[in-house]
């Protein structure tokens, strides 16, 4: 449709004075807000359940935090135990320059592998005998064997099947300490002992 | 010096001041490191070694061949190497040709002219007596090889021990090789120190022992569970596993007919000697230690008698007995030292003496003690010095010695008590020397 300029012009005026008419009257009150306690109570009652289900998660993880943090305890325990039993058990023993002898420390070593021994029927274990670097290289590797073999001996002696232990020399191929001073030298002068079979699970006899 | 025409006086006043500067001062030194270069005998000990001049030798390889001659002979310590052209005087135009001035070579002490020339198939030797004026020896020798390679380098050794022969009626031991452990594995070098090699991969062993065939060398390979006695083929450098008992199996060593090897064997009663045939097989146990430690047998040249370490009297010694284990008697006195440890026999190639270490001022020291009167001879006195193995001529030995702060392999003549160094790189350790291997 075409419409000319002059006409939309006056249609625009028609409007402005209807507007102005409805500006002039009185306004209406604001209605006055009705209090609904029952659904107060609702919101409240909403509100505690999700406080109480929020407690009870809480307690729930509390809980879950507790049995675990027991759990880990009593395993770090196991762990410690198993620690200390392998390494009772892996404790080695010294001997003097060209002896295989044991003394009495060397004894207290092997007493305290032996009912961990007795306790665990399926650990196997490996006595390495070690010389220091004074002496022939040759004779030193039976000195080592030697050593190993003394050691064995004592547990074979208390109980322990033969075959459960083997042993090996290395001589004064392997230095634990590498000086040439004394304490260095007695400290390669040793039988290490290594667990080669069913060191998994140890079971640690009552008292230990 | 007694010099008789004045043409010859300006010559050998001038020889006698390069002569006094070029003396090495060796030689009747007791356990000192050798000088490089030749000596010359021209004032002292004339007569006691022949006097030798190796001529110099034209072509490219001309210098390597005279060097190598030159230095297989004297470590050979049985002649006098007559060197002046390295003081700055030149012996070679006295060759003369074909026809050497003899008398001049006679007054410089000379008993034998070496003349090598190259040959298109090796080099010819032509050995002059002096004393005689006449030629004694010309032979071609095939060198094999490239030059400078192992085996030319070893053609040439077995020139020098032929060479050696002529002049002094034995062989030498240049034609040798001394097998050890560095880094675990088994090593060879040259008996002049030269080509050093891994002979097999299998890691890591102990003590080394060379069959009497110098094709084989047996060993001791030690293993997380125990060690084995393993035997390696070094023409094809195969090895092979002869005996893995439970526990220790060390110190193998051939009988003299390369037959047998004993060895040491132990588990939990002390360590003996065992016997094994050297193709495999059943042991035989040799020694009753009774729980004491026997180890490191070496056999005398007839095969009927092994030295041996036992502990057996509370303390390493010395022993000899019977090689069926019997008749077991200390070879070592107690007489001596001031601590009672004396081990790793190896029975001299002649039968006469057995070389050992013992331990004195808590080092060890390299010991030779005679069989016919049990006299006891010290080599060495410089640091610690351990593991003696005879060279086949029976007269020198290669031994461990820490003198230079790192183990490094030594060679001592016993009869001079000169001493030279044979290896330099690393540490290394469990010498054997090998029997004549001739031009392999």
């Amino acid at each position: 449709m075409h419409v000319t300029p002059r006409l939309a012009l006056l249609s625009l005026a028609a409007v402005s004075i209807v507007a102005a008419g409805a500006c002039k009257k009185k306004p209406q009150p604001a209605p006055v807000p009705v209090v609904n306690q029952d659904s107060i109570n609702a919101e409240n009652a909403r509100r505690d359940s999700i406080a109480r289900a929020d407690q009870a998660r809480r307690d729930s993880l509390a809980r879950e935090q507790a049995r675990a943090d027991s759990i880990a305890r009593a395993r770090q325990q196991m762990d410690e135990m198993m620690a200390n039993a392998r390494n009772t058990i892996t404790a080695p023993v010294y001997f003097e320059f060209d002896r295989s002898e044991l003394s009495s420390d060397d004894i207290a070593k092997l007493d305290a592998k032996i009912p961990l021994l007795n306790a665990n029927p399926e650990l196997r274990i490996r006595v390495a005998g070690h010389t220091d670097s004074r002496g022939s290289d040759e004779y030193n590797m039976a000195l080592g064997q030697r050593r190993a073999a003394s050691a064995k001996r004592y547990l074979t002696q208390h109980g322990i099947p033969t075959a459960r232990i083997e042993t090996v020399s290395f001589g004064e191929e392997h230095p634990a300490a590498q000086g040439t001073d004394e304490a260095s030298m007695a400290q390669n002068r040793r039988s290490e002992f290594e667990i080669i079979a069913g060191g998994d699970n140890i079971t640690v006899p009552q008292g230990e | 010096m007694h010099l008789r025409t004045s043409a010859n006086r300006t010559f050998l006043a001038s020889l006698g001041v390069a002569a006094l500067f070029a003396l090495p001062a060796h030689a009747h030194a007791q356990d000192t490191t050798s000088q490089r270069g030749v000596r010359i005998g021209l004032s002292y000990a004339l007569g006691r070694k022949p006097g030798v001049y190796i001529a110099p030798v034209s072509g490219a390889t001309g210098d390597s061949i005279r060097a190598i001659l030159q230095r297989d002979l004297d470590y050979g310590d049985r002649v006098t190497l007559i060197g002046i052209d390295s003081a700055g005087i030149a012996l070679a135009p006295l060759l003369g040709n074909g026809r050497p001035s003899y008398d001049v070579f006679t007054r410089l002490g000379a008993a034998a002219l070496v003349v090598p020339t190259v040959s298109p198939s090796g080099v010819r030797i032509t050995l002059h007596d002096v004393g005689a004026k006449k030629v004694a020896e010309t032979r071609d020798f095939p060198l094999a090889g490239a030059s400078s390679s192992r085996a030319w380098r070893a053609s040439l050794h077995a020139v020098s021990d032929a060479v050696e022969e002529w002049i002094t009626g034995t062989r030498g031991i240049a034609s040798t090789r001394v097998a050890f452990v560095r880094g675990g594995h088994i090593s060879l070098v040259d008996s002049d120190g030269a080509v050093e090699s891994v002979a097999s991969p299998i890691t890591p062993v102990l003590s080394p022992a060379w069959s009497p065939d110098g094709q084989r060398i047996a060993y001791s390979e030690l293993g997380n569970a125990g060690s084995r006695i393993g035997v390696i083929d070094l023409g094809s450098g195969s090895a092979r596993t002869l005996v893995s008992r439970g526990g220790l199996n060390i110190t193998p060593a051939f009988s003299p007919d390369g037959a047998t090897i004993v060895f040491s064997s132990g588990e939990d009663e002390g360590t003996d000697l065992y016997a094994v045939s050297a193709s495999g097989g059943p042991v035989r146990r040799v020694t009753v230690g009774r729980g004491t430690d026997n180890v490191s047998p070496s056999f005398s040249p007839d095969g009927h008698r092994i030295a041996f370490t036992s502990g057996r009297s509370g303390h390493p010694e010395v022993y000899i007995m019977d090689a069926d284990g019997t008749g077991a008697e200390l070879l070592t006195p107690f007489s001596f030292g001031d601590q009672y440890y004396r081990s790793n026999p190896d029975w001299s190639p002649d039968g006469r003496s057995v070389a050992f270490q013992s331990q004195i001022a808590g080092q060890f020291q390299i010991m030779t003690i005679s069989l016919r009167d049990r006299s006891v001879k010290q080599h060495t006195s410089e640091s610690t010095n351990e593991d003696p193995s005879w060279a086949p001529d029976g007269r020198h030995l290669v031994f461990t010695s820490s003198r230079t702060g790192v183990k490094q392999l030594w060679v001592l003549d016993t009869e001079s008590g000169r001493v030279r160094q044979l290896t330099r790189n690393g540490g290394a350790r469990l010498a054997a020397w090998s029997p004549r291997l001739g031009a392999r």
